[in-house]
């Protein structure tokens, strides 16, 4: 028998995992369009502490009181919950249980002995319960973590691509519905890439973000070299200016440029964005390259000015090539900025014709609109942002990390 | 003091370099901030942004039946706008072949088939009806139809309400006199206290949890960050649907396990009685949901810096700490938390002020109701919802100047060479 201590931790360790394991295989049933009942946990409870207990008989050798704590806790767990865990019936969805029973078990084992490992527990050593107690927190912060943050998005493609009947009528069912065919899948989407004119909208946000990241690009470069490498009086000043004026908020900007771009017939069109979007920018992209830029050695640039290079050409032949990976990061970070933007988009543009894809979102958020074709534009509106960002995740995570003041 | 001739070169290149930036940004940031000042003191609305106009209208009172008959023409004049006045209008209409003179109104005279009419001055509001009459020869052949869409071409000048010296302070006013403002303060106050520290605590948890090594790591950084990398209005819809009262999963889902007894409009309901050991608890529940989408959605920023922050602390130190004898929770509370105020505290201060700023999150998941309202929310609700933009800009300068009191705050705690170091 395990020291006592040791046999109490592991039963509250294996009960407590059953039972989140036990939520968690429910959860996933969903997506199997099948209707679980979480509660109660009592049998997850008892049968988990009891599995926890029998994992950690070493007297029988590792793999022995492996295969027993499995075999008995399974049994336990089916047992303690009717023989049918999760409300499902054993004859019609054995699969499902027998394998969420299995599942469980295992899991409730493997996190048991991971988290005892090296853990003697003889006695109150501070030491040992601080890293137990740890060690439970960073299991189940990973799970909550990886919920938390991955639930939303699947959500997101799965009500996507079901039909506005099995919304309504069941709103816990994540299962896709395969019934009617890839076109019956993909229907909200094609609805929303033509009806709604997602092909035309999705080209727009394309030109004005690359047109935003040229613009923004080309005139920060020259201004960043300027304050990092020429000296001119006032260069101190204009440093700490242009972290002031990217921290103002464009809400405060709104009426004002609404009022002036009426005026001047340049609200409702795509050049009032051209204009703005590298304005709010280039306050951020002058800070990141600016910080870049003063991380070169300026021995270099000498010695190019030496060699007879002019300014713009010490720029172009030397910095630049130099600096290629943090103009990289500026670019997806001020691309990211503008294909998000919501705000200006959303004040400025009346017209459908010129929408970009976050305005055009806008107009899906009606209550005549089905919800799902609201999902396939949101999915619509994040898969080129991810594609970007797995492709070049190294330069998107230096971008976010040096521009992180902006929100 | 005198410079050089290769210093003076070197600013003058400066400044070129400088000058396309600088003028985009001052053109469109700094002069905006400086436009909203001015606007906060007029009496501007959304519809005073098309100028007054002097608008005329014709009206057909008699048509000839035969050669000899009078036509009779009223023109309805008036001043698009109701605040201010159009001066030196002038109205030109040329008319067809045919006709003559009978009776023409003092301000109008008729030559060369062309009718022009001058008014010195027409107040705001100002509504004429004024009336002239003609008579027909044989050469008169236009039909009633062409004659009604014959073009008058009218001009006047005004003065534009944005451009014009009279200012007033009833924006703020009318601002500081709603007891609603107080509320709004109050719940901005809240929503950026506690969605930062929600931000700052997840990230600081999750940055904890991959400061270690282990399988499918790199894969949990490139996921954590998410919810900051997507579009803010693809995760603000996704979330409103999850948690719809009627048709959302998670409220499904907690009525049917018994969490629940009946479902929570999470976004739209001000707030829930709570039982807390016996006493009754208001409890803001709108507000609170906007809370946590906040700390959901930002927390990935706050991870990225203190996990860059805890991998750059050197091992040594934790070595020693546990020769010395020190439990896991002292190596944390005494190696690494000193090791990490400092970018926790420049992280709360930028995350103050964004938070303080953000508009898009609260106002596609609740539009500011149900007790969600905050300042930058009701430049919106001010200017384009109840069209009065003066009022709404008098918002957008409370704003400014409480961001300024931050950024004050900001470069005061600022540890030295902190600036440099973060970019």
């Amino acid at each position: 028998m395990p020291e006592w201590r040791r046999a109490l931790a592991a039963a509250l360790i294996g009960g407590v995992s059953a039972c989140i394991f036990t939520v968690i295989w429910g959860i996933l049933l969903l997506f199997a369009g099948i209707e679980p009942i979480l509660i109660p946990l009592q049998g997850a409870f008892i049968s988990g502490m009891l599995t926890g207990v029998f994992s950690e008989i070493k007297s029988l050798g590792e793999a022995k009181s492996f295969f027993i704590s499995i075999g008995l806790g399974s049994i336990l767990f089916l047992f303690l919950n009717d023989f049918s865990p999760w409300n499902i019936n054993l004859e019609k969805q054995a699969l499902a249980a027998g394998l969420g029973t299995l599942w469980v078990i295992l899991i409730t084992v493997w996190s048991t002995r991971k988290v005892l490992a090296g853990i003697k527990l003889e006695g109150l050593d501070r030491d040992e319960i601080e890293r137990l107690t740890i060690r439970i927190f960073q299991g189940m912060g990973l799970l909550f973590f990886i919920i938390i943050v991955a639930f939303p998005f699947i959500y997101m493609v799965i009500t996507s691509l079901k039909s506005q009947m099995a919304l309504l009528t069941n709103p816990t069912d994540l299962s896709i519905s395969f019934e009617s065919g890839m076109g019956g899948l993909i229907k909200s989407y094609q609805e929303v890439w033509t009806t709604f004119q997602f092909q035309r909208y999705i080209w727009i946000s394309t030109v004005v973000s690359v047109g935003t990241v040229g613009i923004t690009l080309s005139l920060s470069i020259l201004g960043a070299y300027s304050v990092t490498r020429l000296r001119f009086p006032g260069r101190v000043w204009l440093s700490r200016s242009i972290l002031i004026i990217y921290m103002f908020p464009a809400i405060v900007l709104v009426i004002p440029l609404y009022s002036i771009f009426s005026q001047l017939q340049l609200r409702n069109s795509l050049l009032g964005l051209f204009i703005v979007y590298p304005a709010t920018t280039l306050p951020v992209a002058l800070y990141m390259l600016k910080g870049f830029f003063s991380t070169l050695p300026a021995e270099l640039e000498e010695a190019g000015r030496i060699d007879g290079c002019s300014r713009l050409g010490v720029i172009w032949r030397i910095t630049l090539p130099l600096s290629l990976p943090a103009i990289a990061s500026v670019a997806l970070y001020v691309f990211m900025i503008a294909w998000n933007e919501f705000l200006f988009a959303f004040m400025f543009l009346d017209d459908p014709e010129i929408f970009t894809l976050s305005r055009g979102m806008v107009s899906l958020n009606s209550s005549e609109v089905p919800r799902q074709y609201l999902m396939a534009g949101a999915v619509m509106v994040t898969v080129p942002v991810m594609v970007l960002f797995f492709w070049f995740e190294k330069y998107l995570v230096s971008g976010l990390s040096a521009g992180a003041v902006k929100g | 003091m005198p410079r050089s001739p290769l210093a003076r070169k070197e600013a003058g290149l400066a400044y070129a370099l400088l000058l396309p930036a600088l003028a985009v940004v001052l053109s469109i940031v700094l002069l905006p901030v400086l436009a909203n000042f001015w606007i906060s003191f007029k009496a501007v609305e959304l519809s005073d942004l098309r100028p007054p106009k002097p608008i005329v209208k014709l009206q057909l009172r008699q048509w000839p039946k035969n050669h000899g008959d009078p036509l009779v023409i009223r023109y309805s004049l008036r001043n698009s706008s109701q605040k201010l006045p159009v001066n030196n209008i002038l109205s030109r209409q040329k008319l067809p072949a045919g006709m003559l003179v009978q009776e023409l109104d003092s301000r109008c005279v008729f030559s060369n088939n062309e009718l022009r009419c001058e008014f010195d001055h027409w107040p705001a509001g100002y509504r004429e009806k004024i009336q002239n009459v003609f008579i027909t020869d044989d050469t008169f052949t236009t039909s009633k139809k062409t004659f009604k869409q014959s073009n008058i071409e009218i001009s006047g000048e005004a003065e534009n309400i944005l451009t014009s010296f009279q200012f007033t302070l009833k924006n703020y006013i009318k601002i500081f006199t709603n007891p609603e403002f107080f509320f709004v303060l109050k719940t901005t106050f809240l929503y950026t206290l506690l969605g930062t520290l929600g931000s700052l605590f997840l990230g600081l948890f999750a940055a904890q949890l991959l400061n270690q090594h282990f399988a499918g790591r790199g894969f949990l950084r490139g996921l954590f960050l998410f919810p900051y990398v997507s579009p803010v209005i693809a995760v603000a819809f996704t979330w409103v649907l999850l948690l719809d009262p009627f048709s959302g999963t998670l409220n499904t889902m907690l009525v049917k396990t018994g969490f629940l007894s009946e479902p929570l409009n999470l976004f739209g309901q001000r707030s829930v009685m709570l039982n807390l050991f016996g006493f009754e608890v208001q409890f803001p529940l709108a507000l609170s949901t906007v809370i946590a989408f906040e700390s959901w959605r930002y927390f990935p920023l706050a991870f990225l810096f203190i996990l860059a922050r805890l991998q750059s602390i050197p091992n040594e130190l934790y070595e020693a700490a546990k020769m010395d004898g020190a439990s896991p929770m002292q190596q944390f509370r005494f190696i690494t938390l000193p090791q990490i105020t400092g970018i926790l505290s420049v992280m709360f201060l930028l995350r103050f002020i964004w938070t303080f700023n953000k508009f898009d999150d609260i106002f596609l998941l609740t539009g500011g109701n149900a007790g969600t309202r905050t300042l930058t929310v009701d430049v919106y609700e001010q200017g384009f919802a109840l069209a009065d933009l003066g009022a709404g800009s008098a918002v957008a300068v409370i704003i400014f100047a409480l961001l300024s009191l931050f950024m004050i705050l900001y470069f005061r705690f600022l540890p030295q060479g902190e600036e440099e170091s973060n970019a």
